[in-house]
């Protein structure tokens, strides 16, 4: 089984202002959103008090509500979670309560109301380590940029570099959009899963440049164009088969890890897929725009070498 | 030449040998289990196991193996049930210089573990349990070391007969305000004379010769180091009490301490029993003055007043006859005479000399107990969480001197059975040396942990199968030979997280469904690199070789990145996010191995050893 017969020859290239448009108005919205709507961070960033019960039968959240208004806690967030017998509690961080307290009383009131409640889940995070979590957060995301720059020049040729990070930056700053826009839980495992999709969408853009790479020594006579082109045909099955395998695990884990794990692999079904665009529109094109060129990439010491690679064993 | 010499087969049987040894323990699952150890001197010996196994057999409950480990006994059953019926029985018969915890252990058979080989350590989110980051209030800690400055310089001056003027600890040090310009140079040189470490400054900011005087800046951290390394020592000391299975308690940062308690059921009682200050102090009663003026306001020097937890006053003379730190032991109980719950105290001979002066020339005098808290409270100032060390002063019984006693007594007055215990475990446990706050905390209840555990497992199963399925409908023979590459993946994962004894957590399990998914791409980049290969017209011995060696450049470069980001989410390594990243970095370097080296192992095979291969099954 194979996605087409003999050589594929899409002219990738020539789309790249449709790729340019779409990428800008998806960067665009997201950012947007971002601004406007802002991201719906977990307490793991905001600080406060989460309390996870489970019932043991379908419950009404006006009930839960009540319960919880009771023992006056008005402004909390209630809401089913994964089951209409489970239900998930937020509470915001709260002057002059001794804060690991809070959870003990949510737990105590709904008890009161069902005996028959069970504590699933209790987290509480105080507003300084909320904040830490956020820094390191975002100091985590600037090093693995880093990192992966310095990696790539070192490599590569310092044009592809800003490709790659372009690409990089582009995904999850959609990502990130696509959280703001739904308004989804943003939370610690998120963070990890945008890390994730940055080793991911580098992984296909590495397999894309080092396609070009050796297509630009071996291949005479073309256009950059034209090697690009030649480059994403001859990677694209690859890039394809992949990312399919991937997101066919990603689902498996959506559909079966549980409702904890929900955003986390949400993030990562979004950013596979933004991921894969990229590497094919994005970051080569960027790289182009650079002006990269065959001279770039010729191994500097011996120019022989493309002609025995090409003879091949 | 697709064919690999005999050490590389070697090689590779000897890790698939060796995955599956310590892969293996991981199959059998876990006993209900009750680990026993002692408490302080107690020791755990045969005379311990010949009571439990006495105990347990006149109760008929079935013990499935009894061991003997490092200072503790492992008793385990067939079920949980049993489990907890015999642990009421242990309990009573060996009293509370044992501690009984429940835990869960790996039903690993003897020929395993004589490798060494046990399966992987459940994070808490799949076993259920509590986590804590607690922070400890490290300017309370300097404020006690200025407290007990204070104290000390007072009975300095007063034994060499400096007078001054005032006394008393301030923010910025214990401050000293003199008569005389004399007295404060007598003053300066016996401070530097006795506490070399003091950091004085002399002011004249009320027309006097006074100075302020503070422990220097080394000390400072060296106080502050001592208080984290005592509040450890004294948080081991109760987790040991609360009776937990294979607690952590670590130093994180320059504050804060992590606990980690697997399995607790009652995370309430762990957190006012960890983060409880309260400690006793036994004080005379001054029966000389009047209540009633004191109370309007006329305290007379030498005494103070007194809230009484039943309301109430009561004046108490401020010399103290015995206080917390000199108690060694504590039960609780209840008295004989009334029924009511107590504490019975043991006092070290210091404390003990001091009581037995004391009730000598006091029988018939009252005396009163004051139970002391330290909390941090927090409070709102102009929009800031502002911490603000609280000291909460009780007297919970006063009571007739009716006998001279030393070192064993008992304290009434206590509000309920519960605090009666828990005062007591913290009397035992020692006294925190600063307030400490809680953080952050996780606790996962273990019905969720269950969920969590079977779930994980479920997605890891059906995302392998889908994969396996795909692969060998895609790829064919070569398809199938990715499938075993992946599978051995699998098994070196499990294998080698469970060498290291890493925790394994949900994230973990994500990150292990994600290296499957990834796993299979270096596969994918060398048989697509064939099939090209095939295209251009190269024969499939030629095409094999080429793909392989073309690949492996891109290969490298692939997972080096993603490699890349995994180190960045593991040195940012909160919990959850660790665990995520330790799968996903050994998950990229196994699967390196099973995908290039592996498959090609059983390529070799299958087409390496023939002349001529007409077609290639890819």
């Amino acid at each position: 089984m194979r996605l087409s017969k003999g050589k594929l020859a899409i002219d990738f290239m020539g789309m790249r202002y449709i790729a340019l448009v779409l990428s800008s108005i998806l960067v665009i919205a997201s950012i947007a959103s971002l601004a406007t709507r802002g991201l719906n961070f977990g307490i793991d960033f905001t600080g406060g008090t989460l309390v996870e019960v489970g019932y043991p039968q379908a419950v009404d959240l006006a009930n839960v509500r009540s319960a919880l208004a009771d023992a006056r806690y008005e402004q909390v967030q209630v809401q089913h979670f994964g089951a209409s017998s489970e239900v998930l509690i937020r509470i915001p961080p709260r002057a002059g309560k001794e804060s690991a307290q809070i959870s003990e009383d949510v737990l105590a009131a709904l008890a009161k109301q069902e005996a028959a409640v069970d504590m699933r889940r209790v987290e509480f995070v105080g507003p300084q380590v909320g904040e830490e979590l956020t820094e390191q957060g975002g100091l985590a995301m600037i090093y693995a940029l880093i990192g992966i720059l310095i990696y790539i020049v070192v490599r590569f040729q310092w044009r592809f570099a800003p490709g790659a990070v372009i690409a990089l930056v582009h995904d999850v700053t959609i990502t990130m959009g696509f959280f703001s826009l739904f308004q989804f839980d943003f939370n610690l495992t998120v963070l990890a899963a945008l890390l994730a999709v940055i080793g991911y969408s580098l992984n296909d853009t590495i397999v894309v440049f080092d396609r070009i790479r050796e297509n630009f020594r071996k291949v005479r006579k073309s256009s950059p164009i034209d090697i690009m082109n030649m480059s994403i045909n001859q990677t694209i099955s690859r890039t394809l088969m992949t990312s399919v395998t991937t997101l066919l695990v990603l689902t498996s884990l959506f559909v079966f890890g549980g409702e904890v794990i929900h955003a986390f692999s949400l993030a990562l079904i979004v950013g596979v897929v933004i991921g894969t665009y990229s590497s094919i529109f994005v970051a080569s094109t960027t790289a182009l725009a650079l002006g990269v060129s065959k001279s770039d990439l010729m191994p500097v010491v011996r120019s022989g070498d493309n002609e025995t690679d090409r003879a091949g064993p | 030449m697709n064919r690999y010499p005999l050490w590389k087969h070697i090689l590779l049987i000897t890790v698939i040998v060796v995955g599956c040894i310590y892969a293996l323990p991981n199959l059998y699952g876990e006993d209900p289990a009750l680990q026993i150890s002692g408490v302080r001197q107690a020791e755990v010996d045969d005379t311990v196991s010949a009571t439990v196994a006495r105990v347990l057999g006149d109760a008929g409950i079935g013990i499935k193996l009894l061991e003997r480990g490092e200072g503790k006994i492992m008793v385990r059953f067939e079920d949980t049930e049993t489990q907890l019926k015999a642990a009421d029985y242990v309990k009573a018969a060996l009293g509370t210089d044992y501690v009984v915890a429940f835990n869960l252990a790996p039903a690993t058979p003897a020929w395993l573990t004589s490798f060494n080989a046990l399966p992987m350590y459940l994070g808490l989110d799949l076993r259920g349990g509590v986590h804590f980051l607690m922070e400890v209030d490290m300017q309370a800690a300097g404020k006690q070391a200025i407290e007990r400055y204070t104290t000390e310089i007072r009975t300095l001056l007063r034994e060499e007969k400096i007078r001054y003027a005032l006394l008393r600890a301030e923010q910025a040090g214990v401050r000293v305000v003199f008569r005389s310009e004399e007295d404060r140079a007598r003053a300066e040189s016996l401070l530097r004379k006795n506490f070399p470490t003091l950091v004085t400054e002399s002011a004249e900011t009320t027309g006097k010769p006074e100075f302020t005087t503070r422990p220097s800046e080394q000390e400072t951290r060296e106080t502050q180091q001592f208080a984290l390394q005592q509040n450890i020592l004294t948080l081991r000391n109760r987790v040991n009490e609360l009776g937990v299975a294979e607690p952590v308690i670590q130093q994180q940062g320059a504050s804060r301490i992590v606990v980690q308690l697997p399995g607790v059921q009652d995370p309430g009682q762990a957190k006012r029993i960890l983060g409880a200050t309260a400690t006793l102090e036994y004080r005379a009663v001054d029966i000389e003055h009047d209540l009633e003026r004191a109370i309007a306001g006329k305290v007379p020097a030498g005494s103070r007043l007194y809230r009484e937890r039943k309301g109430g006053h009561v004046l108490l003379k401020k010399s103290v006859i015995a206080t917390g730190d000199q108690i060694v032991n504590a039960r609780s109980g209840f008295d004989s005479m009334s029924g009511s719950p107590m504490v019975s105290v043991t006092l070290d001979a210091k404390g003990a000399r001091s009581m037995l002066r004391f009730t000598k020339e006091n029988v018939g005098k009252p005396m009163a107990v004051v139970f002391i808290e330290n909390r941090s409270e927090t409070k709102i100032v102009d929009g800031e969480p502002v911490k603000r060390p609280v000291k909460v002063e009780e007297v919970v019984s006063v009571a007739t001197i009716r006998d001279v006693f030393s070192s064993r007594f008992q304290t009434t007055g206590l509000d309920s059975s519960r605090e009666a215990q828990e005062l007591a475990l913290i009397l035992r446990s020692g006294a925190l040396a600063a307030p400490i706050e809680i953080v952050e905390e996780r606790t996962v209840g273990p019905s969720l942990g269950k969920d969590n555990i079977r779930q994980g497992f479920n997605s890891v199963m059906i995302g392998f199968c889908v994969v396996l399925v795909f692969m060998a409908l895609y790829y064919r023979v070569f398809g199938l030979v990715a499938d075993l590459a992946l599978t051995l993946n699998l098994v070196l994962i499990v294998a080698i997280l469970s060498m290291l004894q890493a925790t394994l957590t949900l994230p973990g399990i994500a990150g292990i469904v994600l290296t499957v998914g990834m796993a299979v791409d270096a596969n994918v980049l060398i048989f697509e690199r064939i099939r090209e290969e095939l295209r251009n017209g190269n024969s499939p011995q030629a095409s094999i070789h080429a793909g392989y060696e073309k690949a492996l450049s891109t290969i490298a470069d692939a997972n080096i990145t993603t490699l890349i980001a995994a180190i960045v989410l593991l040195s940012f390594g909160t919990g959850p996010v660790k665990g995520f990243a330790v799968t996903l970095s050994i998950g990229i370097l196994t699967s390196m191995f099973t995908a290039i080296f592996g498959t090609r192992a059983v390529i070799n095979l299958v087409y390496g050893g023939r002349r001529r291969v007409a077609q290639l099954m890819i």
